[in-house]
């Protein structure tokens, strides 16, 4: 199953959406709760990081029967220091952002947390795609 | 300890959520960025915080938290309480300050997370 959501730049005001779609889909299909909490947190933070830095997005969501597949791929400004920005702490978001809770300095690396597989590029001037992979649990674990 | 009790011990007004008073509440935290709700809590608990967005409950309900607390006698907004009755997410809210809040709930035997390990293996839940 695909699924895919456009996200747009700026927009707090629906920003969310997208990801409590993917877990409402992920539960509907039959996934346990703590993989689809855990896919669900990675899908949010991942639209987030759309709202918070970039122009625009999109993020990809395919489930398939052995794992759960979440991409998120943005036009912005892009991420001049990749290491840097998945330590936990640094924030590059704005006075108005933090002041609506966000800018911990976790958003990547929660990702990064949440998933058994996580990949990140970027390009400064153009934007950032970010790929991460949550296994579902085998049948009888 | 229940959520009823949380509302007692607080003397919380429930704002939406009254058909849940009786969900169990595993432990709580007092929080008030996003992404460390995010990363810090686990499911069934509950969440004390000033933070007054729409985005406190989108969170919650990424997380399955038992309910919201807002404190210092904070309140929703009208679309707030409209999202947290959709996502089926109790809200209260209670006049005493985050500090005392935390303070009356430990005290009455709530627990909370337990301390931020950095190095469990990526996986807050890790043993």
């Amino acid at each position: 199953m695909h699924l895919e959501y456009d996200v747009v730049g700026g927009d707090f005001q629906v920003a969310g959406e997208a990801a409590a779609r993917v877990k409402k889909t992920l539960r509907e299909v039959g996934v346990d709760p703590e993989t689809s909490r855990r896919a669900a947190i990675v899908a949010y933070e991942a639209e987030m990081n759309i709202v918070i830095h970039a122009y625009r997005g999109v993020l990809r969501v395919d489930i398939s029967p052995d794992k759960i597949e979440i991409r998120a791929d943005d036009q912005g400004p892009g991420i001049p220091d990749i290491d840097l920005a998945m330590q936990e702490g640094y924030s590059t978001a704005p006075e108005r952002v933090r002041e609506m809770g966000f800018g911990a300095g976790l958003g990547l690396p929660n990702m990064k947390r949440y998933s058994d597989e996580f990949g990140i590029i970027s390009t400064v001037g153009r934007g950032t795609s970010v790929r991460t992979v949550i296994n579902l649990p085998t049948k009888g674990s | 300890m229940l959520l009823s009790d949380v509302a007692r011990l607080l003397e919380a007004e429930v704002i939406t959520g009254e058909d849940k008073l009786d969900t169990s509440v595993e432990a709580a935290c007092g929080c008030d960025l996003i992404s460390d709700i995010l990363a810090y809590t686990k499911p069934r608990m509950l969440i004390l915080t000033g933070l007054v967005t729409p985005q406190i409950v989108r969170a919650a309900e990424m997380i399955d938290l038992s309910a919201i607390v807002f404190v210092r006698g904070k309140r929703p907004t009208v679309d707030i309480v409209a999202m947290a009755k959709e996502a089926g997410l109790p809200i209260l809210c209670t006049a005493y300050p985050l500090y005392e809040s935390a303070g009356l709930l430990f005290q009455a035997g709530l627990p909370g997370r337990g301390k931020w390990a950095r190095d469990h293996g990526g996986r807050p839940d890790a043993p």
